[in-house]
Formats: structure tokens, C-alpha cells, sequence
């Protein structure tokens, strides 16, 4: 367990705001870069993609964990292997307007999903379905509910969070959760 | 309403945190405890006021949360709290919480929540469950006060053995007329009401819109939506209907 | 999940504030509806506090406190002067 936190059996929901209820055929996870949108997958098409089952820890900064969470989803390698794109950042933006900001090297090599199930069963809207990023190494405020696509930059843009004194990283295990740890 | 903010803004210095010792713990329910504080610089504060009262486990992890003030201005500072099953606080507060035992708080905090005897109106008070405890540190304050504010609550709980402060209540005569609703079952003999709040039971107790009365509404979050909704359909006026939202149920 | 009002923010505004702040009536710049901050919708147990207009939804305010500096952001609304 990262220093500080606690195991929990719930699922605590957290949110900043009321849950988005975008209709699915409305749904769309874009890659973009400056004014571009270099791709975008329907919800079908995102659907039709390979997908992966993982099972993983999530520690939220708010100090509880869970553990052996299971997760479906498609793996973001896949999505920006799409796209051509340099070693640089991403800034994940959602419906509702929350953001986060990650390096490209934390959500490729098998770290990162854009998930659609929870524990066998479709998302629900309040833990982030249809679909919410997946990032099980960093805290769980990377892992953002109701992502809608993420924006290449070459440099690291701080998100909702990490705008008002949070981490621009957030790894659990070396307890970054403010500015300066 | 500004001019009265600035007598209050005088009369209000916000206090950091400082540490309270337990003198009292009273059950009023199987799951509801008032608990008596002595706070070495309380100020004073007024009814509808509430505190926030901080834990903090032993590897630093802290937990807040808002508990109203149940007792009168004047009177030593007292909330009253409800033992919530998931909850992170009202579990340590309710059983494990001792006379002696210390307790880090912050308050009174509050303003928009605050009733005054010199505010006008009749006075319609509504409670969910422990929404209960300001309302009643708004009774107590008319008393105290004088009291000839002509006051209406309703208040709504599961059961019967749920109903906080009952005996005091039940006591209340002259201009104070308590009405008692139960959503989940109902002794035998039950004179009083039935099933939740809604429009046609706010429509027979309430005040009626055109005595201009002020309206304090307590308890859990989607109670004080349905209370609120359903004043201002009968023609209360949005800004004298004042609202105070504890979440799923009970504590903050 | 249930939301909050403003005076569960009642603690925390007053002690950046140095005053009660939940009467204070502002303005939502989204939607242009007044209400005092003690009726905003606000999220409980968050990394930090949110307040929106309970009319539209728009954040009004996002407060952190971090290793005690307080972090206030309040692009969303329009205050009353106090008097």
C-alpha cells in the first residue's frame, strides 16, 4: 500500500460536479493538437476496438485505496498508436469540463485505458461511464471520469487539480499528492 | 439586509481551531447522542449556527465535518449528532466519545442559517430527521428571547423512537405548534401525519404565503429540495426560504 | 451522490475571509442568477472545495487548502460588495 492511505471496500464517488449524461450516439473520444483533431472514434468504433480485462489497485488522494479493482477497456496505447505523436503530454479533457494533465510515457507501455466496464458490468455515470481514463499508477485524479479525448502538448499543462496546488505527477508511492512533495 | 450585515459582521469573529473537553454525553435516540462541550474561547453564538469539528487518527489523517449547534445562544455549546453506518466521524462521536475526552472544533460558523428574534415573520420550521437540531436551537432562542414570534414546525422521521428532543417538543404550547410526520411506520393511535413531506402536507401546515412568514429548512439534501420547491410553489417568497442540506442523511 | 450547500463551506470561507461569508449574495457569470453563497451547490469531500450555481451548474468557486495556503478561485462569480 503507497504511504497514507487506507484500504476501502466501498466506492466512494467523488466528483466536482453533476454527472454528465451525454447520449451515446452522440459520444466521442478525440486526439487532438492545437486546433487539429487528428483522430476520433464513435462510441461504436471504440466499442469494435481490441479491448483488455486488468485487474488493479486505485488510490484516490483523498486517502483511501482499492484493491483488485477489475477494469474493461481499450488500452491507450492503442488509441495514440492511431496518431503520430511525439514523447510529450497529454491534457485529458471530459464532459463537464474537468482536465488532467499526464506525460505521454505514463499512458503508453501498458499503463493506461480508456475503460468502459467496472467489475464486469457497463460504467456507471457516477464512477465516470460511459467511459473514464484509467491510469491505476498515479492517484486517482488522473483517472478521469466522463473523458471525452486528450490533447497532445509538448509541454506539461496543469489540469483541474493541479491548477488549484496539486501534483502535476501524483505517484502514490512517493506520496506526491501537493505542489512540492 | 445589508445594513443588519454589518451589525453581524461586527459581532462575528471567525475563531481557528482550538481544542473542546466532553462534559456531557446524552442519548435522545438508539442512534442520535447530544454531546456537551466546554470550548475555553467560545464567543457566543446565534441559533442555526453550526461547528466543525475535526479527528485526527494518529498517522495524521484527518477527517471534518459541520455539526449543528443544538443549544441556545447563551447556553453552553452543545451538538447533537446522528451515528451514520458508513460514516467516518459519527461513529467515534456517538460510541466511542467519552466525558473527558477532548475534541479539536472550529466555530460558530454561519450566517445565512441564523435566525434572530428581531427578524420578522411568522416562522415556518421544516426537519428532516436531524435537521431537527438547529431548528430547535431556533425554538429555544425564541424562548429565550421572549419569544412572541409565532412559530410552525413540522418535522419529519422515520419512526417515532427517531424523533429527537420529542419530550421537549411535545411541551411546547403558546405560539410554537409542532406538527410530527412518520415516514416508516406509525404507532397504534397515531394522531399525527403520514409519509413523506410533500406539496399537499406542506399546503395544510404551512403558513400561509401571504402572512409573509420565514422559513428555516433542515435535513437531508434531497428533503430540502422537495420542501423548498414546494414553499415557493405556494408563494413563499425564494429569498425568506432559507435551507441548510446534510447530504444522503444526517452529518456533513 | 447527495450535494451540499454553501454553509457546509461556512468553516473554511471564514477562516480565508476573516468573516461569515455565507450570506453574502453573488452572482452566477454563467447564467446571471443572484443567490447567497450559503445556497450554492457544493461537493462534499473532494481534494478541494466546489461550489456551483444552483441554477445553471457553472463552478462559482474552487477553494484548496494545501499545507495551509489557501487557494481561491472565484472566476465564476460576481460578489456583492459588502457594505
Amino acid at each position: 500500500m503507497p504511504p497514507g492511505q487506507y484500504v476501502t471496500d466501498g466506492f466512494p464517488v467523488l466528483s466536482a460536479g453533476p454527472t454528465p449524461h451525454t447520449p451515446l450516439d452522440e459520444w466521442t473520444f478525440s486526439i487532438r493538437q492545437g486546433l487539429a483533431e487528428l483522430k476520433s472514434w464513435s462510441w461504436a468504433e471504440i466499442r469494435d476496438l481490441p479491448a483488455e480485462t486488468v485487474t488493479v489497485d486505485i488510490h484516490c488522494v483523498t486517502r483511501w485505496s482499492k484493491l483488485d479493482t477489475e477494469w474493461r477497456g481499450v488500452s491507450m496505447d492503442t488509441l495514440l498508436g492511431a496518431v503520430e505523436h511525439d514523447e510529450g503530454y497529454i491534457l485529458a479533457f471530459c464532459d463537464g469540463g474537468y482536465t488532467t494533465n499526464l506525460p505521454i510515457a505514463d499512458v503508453t507501455d501498458g499503463q493506461a485505458w480508456v475503460a468502459y466496464e467496472y467489475d464486469g458490468e457497463p460504467l456507471d455515470p457516477e464512477h465516470g461511464g460511459p467511459a473514464r481514463l484509467l491510469v491505476p499508477h498515479l492517484y486517482f485524479w488522473k483517472s478521469a471520469k466522463w473523458v471525452r479525448g486528450v490533447e497532445l502538448l509538448d509541454h506539461d499543462e496543469p489540469g483541474f487539480w493541479e491548477t488549484y496546488g496539486y501534483h502535476m505527477y501524483g505517484d502514490p508511492w512517493k506520496e506526491q499528492r501537493y505542489s512540492g512533495d | 439586509m445589508e445594513g443588519t450585515a454589518v451589525q453581524r459582521r461586527l459581532s462575528f469573529r471567525p475563531r481557528p481551531w482550538q481544542v473542546a473537553t466532553v462534559t456531557g454525553a446524552v442519548g435522545e435516540t438508539p442512534s442520535v447522542r447530544t454531546i456537551d462541550l466546554a470550548v475555553p474561547d467560545w464567543p457566543g453564538h446565534r441559533a442555526g449556527q453550526h461547528l466543525d469539528v475535526r479527528l485526527t487518527a494518529e498517522d495524521g489523517y484527518t477527517a471534518e465535518r459541520s455539526y449543528s449547534i443544538a443549544s441556545a445562544p447563551g447556553d453552553p455549546v452543545a451538538i447533537t449528532v446522528e451515528r451514520l453506518e458508513d460514516g467516518e466521524v459519527s461513529p467515534y462521536l456517538t460510541e466511542e466519545l467519552r466525558i473527558g475526552d477532548q475534541l479539536e472544533l472550529r466555530g460558530p460558523v454561519g450566517g445565512y442559517f441564523v435566525w434572530e428574534a428581531t427578524d420578522a415573520g411568522p416562522l415556518l420550521l421544516v426537519a428532516g430527521g436531524s435537521g431537527i437540531v438547529p431548528l430547535r436551537a431556533i425554538i429555544r432562542e425564541r424562548q429565550r428571547s421572549g419569544g412572541d414570534a409565532s412559530i410552525r414546525l413540522l418535522y419529519s422521521s422515520r419512526t417515532l423512537a427517531d424523533v429527537i428532543y420529542r419530550d421537549e417538543l411535545d411541551a411546547y404550547r403558546d405560539g410554537i405548534a409542532v406538527s410530527y410526520t412518520l415516514t416508516r411506520a406509525q404507532p397504534t393511535g397515531w394522531t399525527g401525519y403520514a409519509g413523506r413531506v410533500d406539496s399537499a402536507l406542506l399546503a395544510e401546515v404551512a403558513w400561509p404565503a401571504h402572512k409573509d412568514p420565514l422559513a428555516f429548512v433542515c435535513g437531508p439534501t434531497s428533503f430540502v429540495e422537495t420542501v423548498a420547491e414546494g414553499l415557493v410553489e405556494l408563494g413563499y417568497q425564494p429569498n425568506r426560504v432559507k435551507t441548510e442540506r446534510f447530504g444522503a442523511s444526517g452529518g456533513r | 451522490m447527495d450535494t451540499l450547500d454553501g454553509n457546509a463551506l461556512a468553516g473554511l470561507l471564514a477562516e480565508v475571509f476573516g468573516e461569515d461569508m455565507t450570506s453574502v449574495v453573488v452572482t452566477c457569470r454563467t447564467c446571471g442568477v443572484s443567490a447567497p453563497i450559503g445556497e450554492a451547490m457544493v461537493y462534499p469531500r473532494l481534494p478541494g472545495a466546489v461550489a456551483r450555481c444552483r441554477n445553471c451548474a457553472a463552478m462559482l468557486m474552487v477553494i484548496t487548502r494545501i499545507r495551509g495556503v489557501c487557494c481561491v478561485d472565484m472566476l465564476g462569480l460576481d460578489a456583492a460588495p459588502l457594505p
